[in-house]
Formats: C-alpha cells, structure tokens, sequence
C-alpha cells in the first residue's frame, strides 16, 4: 500500500487495530462478496426522483434562522480588529478611547482574555474542529497578518464597528516568512502524520527513457472562501453551559472542540446549525467562535458575532498556492511509462494540512511508473484550510492539462489517450475500483457535447474577432466515508418517522434526500418523513465535508433500520400476522413490515405500536467502520467538456458551453445532485479564469479581502451548464451513492484551459487565466 | 464608521450654506455607492453629511442643442435617456459598462464624477501606507499588486487609476461641469476637473472643500452620434476597466475629419489622448493609421510590474474600437 494511501485512511482515522475489531461489526453490504444495500436495487421509489427542497418554502420566505438572525435577549454585537503584522509582539494597546465609545460593553485583548484551552487543531482528534491552533489573545504574539487582536462588544453592531476602530496596537516587528524564498523550512508535507509521497518503480528513470514525454510546471493561486453567508454565531452562556447558534459544517466536533478549550464536559456546550449559507470546507471553527464566546463569559451577556466580509479573509484560511511539475512519458502509441507529479506548496505550522494536490493523481492512470510528492513550506500567514476539493481541485489542473499537452505531442485524441491509459485496477494500492465508468462518461458526454467538432488543430476556428475552441479533462474525486456516523428513527403512534442525525444542511439539500431515503428505507410516504439535524446533541460525530455526508447518514440510518425491525418484531408478539419471523425474513413496505416472499403477511407500524400500548419506538444505530475503502478503490469521476471564445484583440475568454457528464454512482435526487454540480463547475470556472487572492508577500497582507477585488464568476460569465450521469449504482457504497459535493470543481479548471489552447494555440500554465496572459 | 451628523438639502444654495457652516468635515452626499463604502473603512471619516440627492434631477436640451445633466440624476435615468442614446451612445454605453444594476440606480452624476480610486492599498486603512489617504506615508502599490493602476500621467507619489466609466465618454465629449461655491456660481472644462496627482496624491479633483457641482453640461456634437464605448476587463461584468476607450469619428471620403477619443483605467484622471487626436485627423481612416495614433499617443506610457501589458491593451482597444466605427460609418454611408 503507498503511502499516500495510507494517508488517505488515515485521514478517514482508520486505525489498523480499530479496523480488525469493526471487521465483525460491519455488515455484509461493505464487503468483499457481501450483500449491498437492498435500496440499490429499488426502482420507482423515492430516490432518483427531482423531490424539491423540503425546507425551500423556508427559505424562499425568509423564514429559515440563519446563525446570525437568532436574537437572544441582552445581546450585544462583536467587532474584531486585525493586526497588521505577519510576526512580532503586540508592544502596546490603546483601548481606552474604544472603551469610552458609546455603547461599548467590553474591549477584550490578550491582557483581559480568559485563559483558554489550545483549540484542538482538525484531525488532531475524532472530534477536533479548528482550523487553526493557534493561543489567540492568550499571549501577545502575532502569527499572521489579520490575526484577531481585540474584540470589541457593544449594544449594536455600528457602535462596535466604531470603537474597534479607534483601538491603536504597536507592535514589535520581527523578520516573517512570507514568501516561499523566506519559508521557515520546507519538508515533504503529511497528511495525519503520513508523508504525501507515493513512488512506483523509477519514474524518474522510465521519463528520461521514454520516447515521448511532455514536462511542465503549474502554478495555482491562493484562494479564499467567499460563501454567500458570512461566517457567524449568536451564543449564550447559561450557568456553566454554552449554548451556540453557529454556521458549521460540524457541530458535534465544535461542541466538544469549545468544550475543550474552555474546560467544560462535552455535554456543557450546545451547538446548534440548522442552516448554513454555504460552507465549501471554510464554516469550522475559527478563532471568532472562540472569542465571542470568551467575551460572552467576560461580559456576562449573550454576543452575536458576524465576521465582516475583510474579517473572513483575515481569519479564515483558504487554499493555498500550487507550484506543480508534471512530467509524463509515454510509449509510442502512447501508454503511459511515468508519471511524474511534484511540487510544493505553503502553510503554517497551525493548519491541519498541507494542499495535497497529488491525490488525483494516486488512481488516475495506468503507468508503469509513478512517483508523486508534495513539499511543504512554512510561513507566516493564515492557517491555510479545505476548501472544496482540497487537491484534487488543482491537482486535476496541473496532471489533466499534462494529459492535453501529451496527447497533442502525441497527435492523439486527449479522449483517446485517456482511454487507452485507463487502470483495470488501482495503480498504487492495487485494490480493484469499486465501480469506475469514466469512459461510459466520456463516450455519453462526448456525442452530447458535439465533440466530433472539435478541431484538434489549434487555432483554427474564428468568429469575427473571437476563436473558437474546445477542451476536456477528467474530473474525479474520492469516495469518503468517515467514522462516527450515527442516526436515530423514532416511529410514532401514526406510524409516521423521524430521522435524527447530527448532519448538515448547506444549501445542497440534505433533508431532502435524506427524507427520500428514509422513506424507501422505511416504506413510507415522503409526508410521514421528517429529518432533523444541525445540532450537537443529535446522534454522530458527522462531518459535512469530503462529500461523504450522504453516505455517513445513509448508512446509520440503514444500521438503525435494522435495529428497528429487529424491535418491532420483539413488539408485535405473537398476535401479529408477523409472529415468529426473523429480522431477515421481512422487510418495509407500504408503511409497516412484511415477509419478503408472502406479503400478505403484514402488519403497519402505527398497528405495532397500537397494540404493544407504545406511542413512539426510537432506535439508535451507529455506521461501522469504513471498510468500503480498504478493500475498493472508491471514487467518483466525471468528464468535463469545454467551449471558449477568446477575444483575439483583447484576450478576454469567455465560457460559451460546459458539459459534466459524470460517474457518481446512483443519483438520490437529480434536482439537488445537478445544483451540487453545477455550483461546483462555476467555482471551477472561478479558478480557470479569476479567482485570485494577492498576499503582499512583503508583509504577508491580503489585498483582495472583497467582492469588488475579489474576482469570482457572475452570472454574465456562466454559461448554461449541462450535467448528465452514468448513475450506475456502486454495489459498494450506500444506497449505491458516491459522492457529488465537491467533483464539479475538480477538472473544470483544465477542461477550461485546454479549450483556450485548442481556441488559441496558447498554453497557459500560471493560473487563473486572466486576459494579460493571452494577448 | 465615525458618528457624522445628515441634513439633506433641497437646493443648491442651501446645500453650500450647510457645507460652509459644517466646515470642516462636511461631505456632500450622492447615492453614497462610494463614500459610505469608504466610512465604513474610516477613509473617509466626515462629521457631516450634506445629502444633495435633491438637487436637479433634470435632463433638459440646452439653446445650443446639448444636454444640461442636474447632479442628482441617477446613472440609470443618465443611461436610459432617449436623447443621450440616440445623441451621445458612448455615454450611455459607457455608464451601463459600470457597476452593477443596484449601484447604478443609487450612484449620482456627481457622485459617479467624484468617486475615488479603487486601490486597494487605499482602501486599506489599517494596515497599508497610501499618500492619497495620509499624505507622505508612502505608496504601497507602486512596488505593490499594481495590475490595475495607471500607465500615463501617475507620479512617484501616486499610480492609482481614476475608475469611473462615464467620466471617459464624459471626457471625450468635451462636457463642461456647473459648479456652485460659497464664491458663487462657476464652470469648468470637464477636462480640467480632475487633475493628475504630482506631489499632492490626496487632492483627485481642483475643487475646494465644499464646492458643490449642480450639474454636467454637454455641448452638441453631432459626431458623437456615432460613437463608441469599449471596456475590458477581468470578467464579463461587475470588475472595473483594465482598460476602456470612448470614442466618436467622422470619415469623409475616407479621411478622418474629425475624432475624439478618451481612455479609461489606465491614468488617475480620465484620459483625453490629445496625441492620438492629431495624428488622426485629416489622415486617412486605416488601421495603420489607427495604429500609429494609438502608439503616439502610448509612446509615453511607463508601465509597473504588473501593467505592462495595458500598454499594448490600450493599443489594440484604441484600433479595434476606430476600425469598428470607421466600418460601420462607411456601411452605414457616413452621418
Ligand atoms: C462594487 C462596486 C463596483 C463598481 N463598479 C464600477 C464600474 O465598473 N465602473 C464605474 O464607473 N463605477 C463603478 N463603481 C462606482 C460607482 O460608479 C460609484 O460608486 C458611484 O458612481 C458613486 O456615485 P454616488 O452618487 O453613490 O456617490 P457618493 O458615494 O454619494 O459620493 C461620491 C463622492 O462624490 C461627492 N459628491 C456627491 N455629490 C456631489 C455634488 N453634487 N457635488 C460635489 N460633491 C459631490 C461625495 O461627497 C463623495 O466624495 C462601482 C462601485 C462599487 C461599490
Ligand atoms: S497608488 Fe495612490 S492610492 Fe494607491 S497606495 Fe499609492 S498613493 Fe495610495
């Protein structure tokens, strides 16, 4: 097994000694030669259905609490000041004319702050949630520039505002690393502990070797996280207990992530987050849930704290840059003989990881030999952080752009290259693929997009003042499934369930397709469904991260269906027509149990619990280990299709056409599946063409810290987006379902410029592709 | 933002006297799409709001078959004019090339011609140097990101850009600005309203502290019935002018008889290439042509690191927009 491959498990917290133990507990579904999940093979059912939003007419009135709308009693508003340095100390800080602003309920800085806790850094623990470990205002150093300095409270947010800004720090400069010429030291970057590196044989040697090669260096910009909503939270303490209204895409790893930096029992904090707007791997927690809730303490008062769109940029992390060497060798006919993937990227000694950009590349293409690697330096700067599609997002740009270039030395078809270099296995760990359909995504995409169009000769097609052109590239993200997945069902007296789970919803429709599981999983009608989820005191430690959300769910609330049968067959006693049978011998349906093969034997739910006098039945099920990935390669691919037009005379590019045609397993919903996909290939589109964050590398200072300066697509710049799916169920994965959250970013970015290349014979290598770099 | 005080005013007279008696600290206040943007960032810290949103809000032909523009008139209503459509397309091309819908419906002509630079360096009040913002800080853009600042006109002191849109079809339309000053009433060369920032970075304009301006007259320039507004940029809307050019030309029998053009996003005042101008008239309507106007008039560009590729930008924009107009004048047989 490689390593990176074991950093991957690793990061999944897959023990070797844990996973021997969970072997006996796991069911048959998730392995080799087992039973898959009975709903895979269910038709005409809730799931593959277009079932609109559950919570849209919420949202559409305005009705849906945002963590930032919760009004508590007393509240007063938080304001944060910034330092300005990269390292140093604060020498002085000049609080007394922010203290005698009107309204000004508190200034709290490292010399009033209560003594915390350090933040339990991500993937330092089950259940560590901060993006950064830094001991904010607990001493005066200064990490980075933007780190949090002074948090003012006040009776409203203006008044706030005003004071923060009349704070006046002097600060001790000390030289920082803020560029990667001035890093504090460079090693291979791990992942959990594991080195990202992976070799195969000598690609080193098979390169030099091979009679046709392609070698060149890609550069991927700093990114940060924009999602609509502003990161916020509205808290309280009571007594010794701290209840927070939060924007996170983990509440249970928050609430015992505070717990433990305030010292408290798990079961003393409450996180709730019932809506977040947008997280895209940036809503965990960072340094402003932290403070607000210390000076909560501090002032004695509940504290909203809504980060100013500069506050997000300062102190939230983003992906960080990409500097990529990819050097591929082929045979004559052009099978690939290396793949060389190197390159180098920073973070800070805070951050949970480094951007580990080779990931795509682990299980992308048959090859003699492969030798992967990331470097990592360390600067001064704010804790780098995921960000949807963390590797694969720019990985895909650098290898699949490598693709184009060898299939044009080649004169060969990039579809064809890619074909013919498909693995019949994994390459580095050698697992077979769980389900790969990458080519039956290519073919269907290829006939829909018109591809047969393209001219492979660059620069051949002109309209007017604009060429014409069109490129592909694969997408493909891995399948997830992280531990600590558990639900709850509750049947009440009418029959109807409930599902509860510790999950999130971020827009892409979580409710909506968990209730339609449910409902197949449970024989019921979407109406006698209900879900709930975002907050901490609900079953599982689930994270709304690496796509594997659906999956962690799914599969909890297959265990406790189990479990349920197994209770209400303990109930229904000897009076019900079900008398005598075993859990593997009947099944839902039509609102109660019956016997797989004599469905008259039946009896419903609300009849169960009628006559055993039971008004609810709740069961409580936990996911097993993810055994899935140590035994599949496990993936979701896609095939991006791309037209540009590139202005000759200005270099402007704009987007005309876009295809995904992906390969995710079985499609829950198309309504919601198509939006996930959609909003990933316009976040792709983004980092194709604009996104861009400038870091002053000589104070290590983010310039860009708004929308203005801040380049992300409008809609002007979105064309109509078509995604199709092979929706191939994997026989491996719950319900059949790979993951479908974050692969629409992966591979757009390529897609985009090897169009602009086929459109104007221009090879782009230094993302994103602004119109200075094709004039 | 810093506590400030707001009165609103009815009249031009009244809006002075309530500036002059609110001196100093006192800001005039349009559709406040740029100056509260800029209190919310203590840039800007007024004790005083003088909201003038109730001036003219007029667009009436004037004797001499212009256009009198009251200060107040919002950039939509400016764009959406039946007679600066049909009289003056650059202009409404140009407005509707900027900002978005929202903005546009808040933001004044006034306050649209007033607008600051949208260097970031500026803007950060906190942690960057700027001698636009505190003069003698220093510059942190000149050896800074500097991809959207100025190729011509700057100083040592300042390289931002002046962003507005209009005020390049403003500039190329040879408009004269009313001003009312607690001297009295007065005009000015659009022209000569903004000024380039030698070693004062912080003055953008040669107004004087509470001057007001209560309206943009346009004179009548039958040329500018065919003309043209380009603008390009980082995306397809919403960014501002990396570089844009307005631009009218007359040919008879394919001779230039008359031009005027102006630039966007590449100087701190919009641009009036009075070098290309000559080298245009009276020459031949060719792309060579086109090209050597453009190139005069570039010549004394002196770009940054990052804006060196404006300098051939500009180039181009500046001939593909003539070559469009000098086509569609010949299709369309002259006027
Ligand atoms: C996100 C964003 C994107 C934008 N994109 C573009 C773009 O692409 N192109 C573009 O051209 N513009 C763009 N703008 C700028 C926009 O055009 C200006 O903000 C707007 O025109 C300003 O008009 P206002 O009436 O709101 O001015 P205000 O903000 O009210 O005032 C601006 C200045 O004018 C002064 N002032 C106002 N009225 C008078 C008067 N009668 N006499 C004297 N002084 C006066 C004020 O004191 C202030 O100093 C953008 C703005 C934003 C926020
Ligand atoms: S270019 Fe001008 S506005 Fe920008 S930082 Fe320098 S002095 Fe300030």
């Amino acid at each position: 097994m490689s390593i990176v491959d074991k950093g991957k498990e690793a990061v999944q917290g897959i023990a070797q000694a844990v996973v021997k133990k969970a072997v006996e507990l796991a069911p048959g579904a998730l392995l080799p030669g087992g039973r898959p999940d009975p709903l895979i093979r269910r038709q005409h059912g809730h799931i593959g259905k277009p079932v609109s939003r559950v919570d849209g007419p919420l949202k559409v009135r305005g009705a849906a609490p945002f963590a930032a709308e919760v009004a508590l009693d007393g509240m007063v508003y938080a304001a944060l000041a910034y330092s300005t340095i990269a390292r140093g100390r604060i020498a002085a800080i000049d609080t007394a004319l922010a203290e005698a602003a009107p309204g000004v309920v508190l200034v709290m800085t490292h010399r009033n702050a209560p003594r915390l806790n350090p933040p339990p850094r991500f993937l330092t623990g089950d259940k560590a949630a901060a993006g950064d470990d830094s001991p904010i205002m607990q001493d005066d150093r200064v990490r980075w520039n933007g780190q949090p300095v002074a948090l003012v409270l006040a009776d409203s947010q203006e008044q706030a505002d005003h004071a923060r800004s009349l704070i006046r720090v002097t600060y001790a400069e000390e030289p920082a690393a803020t560029s990667l010429p001035t890093a504090d030291g460079c090693e291979v970057g791990t992942f959990m502990g594991e080195p990202l590196r992976a070799v195969v044989g000598d690609a080193d040697a098979a390169f030099a070797a091979a009679p046709n090669k392609v070698e060149a260096v890609y550069r991927t910009p700093r990114h940060n996280h924009n999602a609509l909503e502003l990161h916020a939270a509205t808290l309280v303490w009571r007594g010794d207990e701290l209840f927070v209204h939060d924007a996170t895409q983990a509440v249970a790893h928050t609430a015992w992530s505070l717990a433990q930096i305030f010292g408290l029992e798990e079961a003393q904090v409450h996180v709730g987050s019932p809506f977040v707007g947008g997280g895209f791997g940036g809503k965990g927690l960072w340094p402003h849930q932290i403070l607000a809730a210390a000076a909560a303490r501090l002032a004695g008062r509940p504290v909203r704290i809504v980060l100013s769109r500069e506050g997000v940029y300062r102190a939230v992390g983003g992906r960080s840059p990409t500097e990529q060497r990819v050097a591929l060798g082929a045979d004559a006919d052009g099978r690939l003989t290396a793949i060389i993937h190197r390159g180098v990227t920073p973070k800070t000694r805070h951050s949970p990881m480094p951007e580990p950009f080779i990931l795509p590349t682990q299980s992308a293409y048959a090859a003699e030999t492969i030798a992967l690697e990331v470097q990592t330096c360390y600067l001064d700067m704010v804790a780098n952080t995921f960000m949807r599609a963390p590797g694969e997002a720019v990985g895909t740009v650098a290898l699949e752009c490598a693709i184009d270039e060898l299939a044009e030395r080649l004169g060969m078809d990039p579809i064809e290259l890619r074909i013919l270099n498909e693995p019949d296995k994994d390459p580095i760990s050698g697992r077979p693929f769980s389900s790969r359909n990458i080519v039956a995504a290519y073919r269907a995409g290829a006939e829909r997009f018109g591809w047969d169009r393209r001219n492979p000769v660059p620069r051949s097609r002109r309209e007017g003042e604009w060429l014409v052109g069109m490129g592909c590239a694969t997408a493909t993200y891995p399948y997830h499934r992280m531990p600590g997945g558990a639900a709850r069902i509750t049947l009440d007296a009418a029959g109807r369930a409930r599902i509860d789970a510790a999950a999130h919803e971020m827009g892409m429709g979580t409710a909506t397709t968990h209730t339609q599981v449910a409902a197949d999983r449970l024989g019921l009608p979407l109406e006698a469904v209900s879900v709930r989820y975002g907050d901490s005191s609900l079953p599982g430690v689930i994270l709304a991260g690496g796509s594997q959300q659906t999956a962690s769910v799914g599969l909890s609330v297959m265990m406790a269906h189990q479990e349920l049968v197994g209770e209400l067959l303990k109930l229904a006693g000897n009076d019900s027509p079900l008398a005598g049978l075993g859990v593997d011998e009947v099944e839902s349906a039509d609102a109660g149990l019956r016997k797989r093969d004599e469905p008259d034997r039946f009896e419903s739910y609300a009849s169960i619990l009628a006559r055993s006098g039971r008004s609810e039945l709740a069961v409580e099920s936990s996911a097993p280990m993810p055994l899935e990935t140590m035994h599949w390669s496990m993936h979701s691919y896609g095939a991006m299709f791309c037209e540009v037009r590139v202005n000759a005379v200005t270099g402007e590019t704009r987007v005309s056409r876009f295809l995904g045609s992906f390969d995710c397993g079985r499609i829950i919903n198309p309504k919601t599946a198509a939006s996930q996909f959609r909003g990933g290939i316009i976040m792709g589109l983004g980092l194709a063409l604009m996104e861009e964050t400038q870091f002053d590398e000589r104070n290590g200072r983010i310039m860009t810290r708004n929308l203005s300066d801040y380049h992300l697509p409008v809609h002007l710049d979105v064309p109509e987006i078509d995604v199709i799916w092979t929706d191939i169920p994997d026989p491996h994965a719950p319900m059949g379902a790979r993951g479908i959250g974050e692969i629409g970013i992966t591979g757009t970015g390529a897609a985009v410029a090897n169009a602009i290349h086929n459109a104007t014979g221009r090879r782009v290598r230094d993302f994103p592709i602004t119109l200075d770099k094709l004039l | 933002m810093t506590p400030f005080t707001y009165v609103r005013a009815t009249d031009a007279q009244t809006a002075v006297r309530l500036a002059d008696s609110r001196h100093p600290g006192v800001r005039y206040l349009g559709g406040g799409t740029n100056l509260v943007d800029l209190m919310r960032e203590t840039v800007e810290r007024p004790t005083a709001l003088v909201d003038v949103t109730g001036l003219s809000n007029e667009i009436t032909e004037t004797d001499g078959g212009g256009l009198l523009i009251g200060a107040a008139v919002r950039n939509t209503a400016l764009a959406e004019h039946r007679l600066v459509r049909s009289r003056y397309p650059m202009l409404a091309r140009a407005i509707v090339a900027g900002a978005s819908p929202q903005i546009r419906n808040m933001a004044t002509v006034a306050g649209n011609i007033l607008q600051r630079t949208r260097c970031a360096y500026f803007y950060d009040q906190a942690g960057s140097r700027c001698n636009k913002r505190e003069p003698g800080q220093g510059c942190d853009a000149i050896d800074g990101f500097n991809r959207m600042h100025a190729i011509l006109g700057a100083s040592p002191s300042c390289v931002a850009t002046h962003p507005s849109d209009m005020c390049v079809a403003l500039a190329a339309l040879d408009a004269t600005v009313h001003l009312n000053t607690a001297q009295g009433e007065r005009r000015l060369p659009f022209a000569d309203l903004h000024r380039l920032p030698g070693d004062e970075p912080d003055r953008d304009t040669v107004l004087q502290p509470g001057d007001l301006i209560t309206a943009v007259e346009l004179p009548a320039l039958p040329l500018a019935a065919r003309s043209a507004y380009r603008k390009v940029r980082d995306r397809s809307s919403y960014a501002f002018a990396l570089v844009s050019v307005a631009a009218a030309l007359a040919v008879e029998n394919g001779t230039v008889t008359d031009v005027r053009l102006a630039l966007g996003g590449v100087a701190p005042k919009p641009w009036r290439p009075l070098a290309a101008e000559r080298a245009l008239r009276g020459q031949p309507a060719t792309e060579a042509v086109f090209r050597a106007a453009a190139a005069a008039e570039l010549a004394a560009a002196e770009p940054l690191r990052d804006n060196a590729f404006k300098v051939e930008l500009a180039q181009r924009t500046i001939v593909a927009v003539l070559g469009e107009l000098a086509e569609n004048g010949l299709a369309g047989g002259g006027a």
